[in-house]
């Protein structure tokens, strides 16, 4: 065992390292949580990166070359990936979904026109993505889907609605999880298909969230046209799809988290040596160092449990279910800390950003609201313990739904 | 970067679960539990013939001088089965507190002879004032020129009462500094003037012992290492069995957890098995994220001690510590909640787990204890 990178690999990151310090956008302030105040302002500069990025080979270092990738390892992806989380996380944010959930679908069950078609304008930032899963009545339950998807002739034509769709307003294209044949219920008869948002009847509008933000949108479409050869897979293997070509880079996400959160943890322990309350800094507070202490060892778990996992994964491991524990270890932790940073900051924790005596510019207010998504989104914590209960330990499922799935 | 455990250290644990399902069932644990030895000869000297004490003793002494990590691979299975006796105290808290501290000669004295069996051995840290902090020593070992006479009481002895060596760690100079002034000295329990007597302790799977000293002359050649300057080689050592104590609690903390989810699929209520209830589900599925998780802070950890920088190691030492003995703790309650009234009775095993996984987060600092320690190591 070893968890040190080799002579190259640490040469690598170096290398990396000091390109990103050379090439962050003008006047990119690292330590503020926000640099861009608008959603187009945010997404000229996630492509401006990108391309830079691209033109530089630090993309998708994983990915074969042909379709726009360095043809490297995991290990140089997650040093880029890691790296920009460090820096620049703002910048890349954004395209989590792209690269996390896009690229290894479309790179794993597309054909080899999707794959020339759609990976390299990912690549350099040409493109982003967002996906189209959620819908009002299907969350949690996301084979309940009803958005419909009727073939006529060479095309599918779509009628639905999508919520919670975060940057469809943003967004270039679109993965959709639909329904193409109504007389099925749950997971059979879903389909996959690669949806242009600019397509004419496609309706994004915005929500606004508890943040005060408008990350995510509803995305209604009337009538739209989609071509048949932007299905993926076959009709019917959507659920499939969706569900399995995931875990590889979700092993990936939980590296790069990590290093978020060590972030985060430097951030509350200077916090914490600044703020003063009754006139001691709150770092001598012996309650607030058992807590600021216990968020560091939830992080280093975060890590080193990502990093366990990681290290299976490029020795050839394939990531099953237990892949769920990593996303508990981050959300549940993030909803402790921020929640204490608040605490930390006394009667004061209630004030954002815009006043002079707001600490941290807001930082921990927003964070701390933002946190509350951390454990819906992407499956609850509910959901990732059941998947743990039943597809790792085995347990029954309850007879209600057992019932229902039969 | 490689992180994934080798093939051999993959086939040691294999080989420990294989042996110690044979030699250690919970039959014989029910049995150690009521017995004032503790262990058989005949366990130890399987135990001996398949190296274990030898594993992390360097090879000029004997030993085979592996790494923690190896070690971990037992230990992980020593503490699925609770396996009684000195194996723990002679292994880590003497044989690694000589390799931290002793000079030439006493590694020459004593290591070979644990590495080969011959010998078993213990600390004495704790006093009766002693707090979460095990750094406040008031023992007091005065010079009387040929060497040092020493007075006072030990409690929380593992194994002393089985032990042919306890290092006892007393002040030999005024003050309450741990840093300054704290000498460590090798004993031979059978000395006039020294009493040994066993504590009722909860987990009596291990047993522990109070240790009276009255009088006790020690020479010179028996200080540990240098005079006054016993701490800081201490602490390196505690550091490997903090470890080591957090391995023995993952691997008492995954019996516990089998033990739930087993359960949870057998027992029928309300015309189902309970494990079909989410608030079980879930508590059993909390349970796997922590000993999975906590597993791989411990296998870090273990790395630390042998390739990282001091201050990193200490912190995942304490990191270790303080999450796997809680895990440890937690998990154990837990699987006596899904047992309901099964797991409470004294024929079923799990409360033996329990009281090892107390015993362990109040051992070498509580978890509080080792919060502290680490942000003193960040220096804030
Ligand atoms: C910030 C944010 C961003 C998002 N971005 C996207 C996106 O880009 N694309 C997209 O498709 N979706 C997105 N989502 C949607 C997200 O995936 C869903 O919110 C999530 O799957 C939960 O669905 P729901 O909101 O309908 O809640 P529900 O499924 O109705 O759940 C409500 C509560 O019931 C619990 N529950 C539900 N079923 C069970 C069960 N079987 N057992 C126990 N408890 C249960 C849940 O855990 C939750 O606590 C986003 C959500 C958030 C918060």
């Amino acid at each position: 065992m070893d968890y040190r990178y080799t002579p190259e690999q640490e040469a690598f990151r170096q290398g990396f390292s000091s390109w990103v310090d050379k090439n962050l956008p003008e006047g990119f302030d690292p330590t503020k949580r926000r640099n861009f105040n608008t959603s187009e302002d945010l997404l000229a500069a996630y492509k401006a990166f990108q391309k830079r990025l691209y033109e530089a080979g630090y993309t998708a270092l994983h990915y074969p070359k042909e379709y726009g990738g360095q043809g490297k390892t995991m290990v140089e992806e997650a040093i880029v990936t890691q790296t920009i989380s460090e820096k620049c996380m703002e910048l890349r944010q954004i395209g989590v979904i792209t690269f996390g959930m896009a690229v290894p679908t479309i790179y794993t069950c597309g054909t080899e026109e999707q794959k020339q078609e759609y990976l390299p304008k990912i690549m350099d930032g040409t493109h982003l993505w967002c996906q189209g899963f959620s819908e009002p009545e299907a969350g949690s339950d996301i084979a309940n889907v009803s958005t419909m998807a009727i073939k006529e002739g060479d095309h599918y034509v779509v009628n639905g609605q999508k919520v919670w769709t975060s940057m469809a307003h943003m967004a270039d294209y679109c993965i959709l999880l639909v329904r193409t044949d109504p007389e099925t219920t749950k997971h059979r008869g879903l389909s996959y298909l690669l949806l242009d948002i600019k397509s004419p009847g496609v309706d994004v509008r915005p929500m606004k969230q508890m943040t005060g933000e408008s990350e995510f949108t509803e995305v209604f479409m009337d009538n739209v046209k989609v071509p048949v050869e932007n299905l993926v897979g076959k009709e019917g293997e959507g659920w499939m799809i969706a569900i399995t070509t995931l875990m590889f880079e979700r092993v990936l996400g939980d590296v790069t988290m990590a290093t978020a959160y060590e972030k985060t943890i430097k951030n509350l322990i200077s916090m914490a040596q600044n703020v003063k309350r009754s006139g001691r800094p709150v770092i001598e507070n012996p309650l607030f160092r058992q807590k600021l202490a216990q968020h560091y060892i939830e992080i280093m778990v975060l890590k080193y449990h990502g990093l366990r996992n990681f290290g299976k994964t490029i020795k050839g491991g394939v990531p099953g279910p237990e892949g769920s524990i990593g996303k508990l270890l981050w959300s549940e932790p993030n909803q402790r800390i921020t929640n204490n940073a608040i605490m930390m900051q006394g009667p004061l924790g209630q004030i954002t950003e815009g006043s002079p005596w707001a600490i941290d510019e807001g930082a921990w207010q927003y964070g701390f609201l933002r946190s509350k998504g951390n454990t819906i989104e992407a499956g609850s914590s509910e959901i990732q313990r059941n998947i743990i209960g039943e597809r790792v330990l085995g347990l029954p499922k309850d007879a209600s739904r057992a019932a229902i799935k039969k | 970067m490689d992180i994934t455990l080798s093939k051999a250290q993959q086939d040691i644990s294999k080989e420990a679960r294989r042996f110690l399902k044979k030699e250690c069932s919970p039959d014989f644990v029910q049995e150690m539990f009521e017995d004032d030895k503790g262990y058989t000869d005949d366990l130890w000297s399987k135990i001996v013939e398949l190296d274990w004490p030898a594993m992390c003793i360097p090879e000029q002494y004997g030993g085979m001088g592996l790494d923690l990590l190896d070690l971990i691979m037992v230990l992980e299975e020593t503490g699925r089965a609770l396996m009684p006796g000195p194996f723990f105290s002679t292994i880590l808290l003497g044989a690694e507190t000589i390799i931290a501290a002793g000079n030439d000669s006493q590694k020459e004295t004593y290591l070979p002879k644990i590495a080969n069996g011959e010998i078993k051995g213990t600390l004495a840290l704790y006093e009766p004032d002693s707090g979460a902090d095990p750094g406040y020593i008031q023992m007091e070992a005065k010079s009387d020129g040929n060497g040092f006479i020493l007075n006072g009481t030990k409690i929380l002895v593992p194994d002393a009462h089985v032990s042919d060596f306890i290092i006892c760690v007393a002040r030999t100079q005024p003050g309450d500094d741990a840093e300054q002034g704290v000498t460590l000295f090798l004993v031979d329990p059978k000395s006039d003037g020294i009493t040994v007597s066993l504590l009722p302790t909860m987990d009596a799977t291990r047993k522990y012992c109070g240790v009276e000293f009255k009088n006790v002359p020690v020479s010179t050649d028996n200080v540990l290492g240098e005079p006054n300057q016993g701490w800081g080689p201490l602490c390196r050592a505690m550091q490997r069995v903090q470890v080591a104590i957090s391995a023995e609690s993952i691997g008492g903390a995954q019996w516990a957890m089998e033990a739930a989810t087993d359960y949870a699929k057998i027992r029928i209520q309300f015309g189902q098995p309970i494990g079909a209830y989410q608030a079980i589900k879930h508590r059993c599925a909390q349970m796997f994220v922590d000993v999975e998780s906590s597993r791989s802070l411990l296998y870090y950890a273990a790395w630390a001690q042998d390739n990282e920088e001091p201050t990193a190691a200490a912190i995942a030492a304490s990191a270790a510590k303080t999450y796997c003995t809680e895990t440890f703790n937690n998990v154990s309650c837990g699987t006596i909640q899904v047992l309901g009234g099964t797991g409470f009775v004294w024929e079923n095993e799990i409360h033996y787990y329990l009281k090892r996984a107390k015993a362990n987060e109040v051992a070498l600092g509580d978890p509080d204890y080792h919060r502290e320690r680490i942000l003193k190591l960040l220096s804030l």
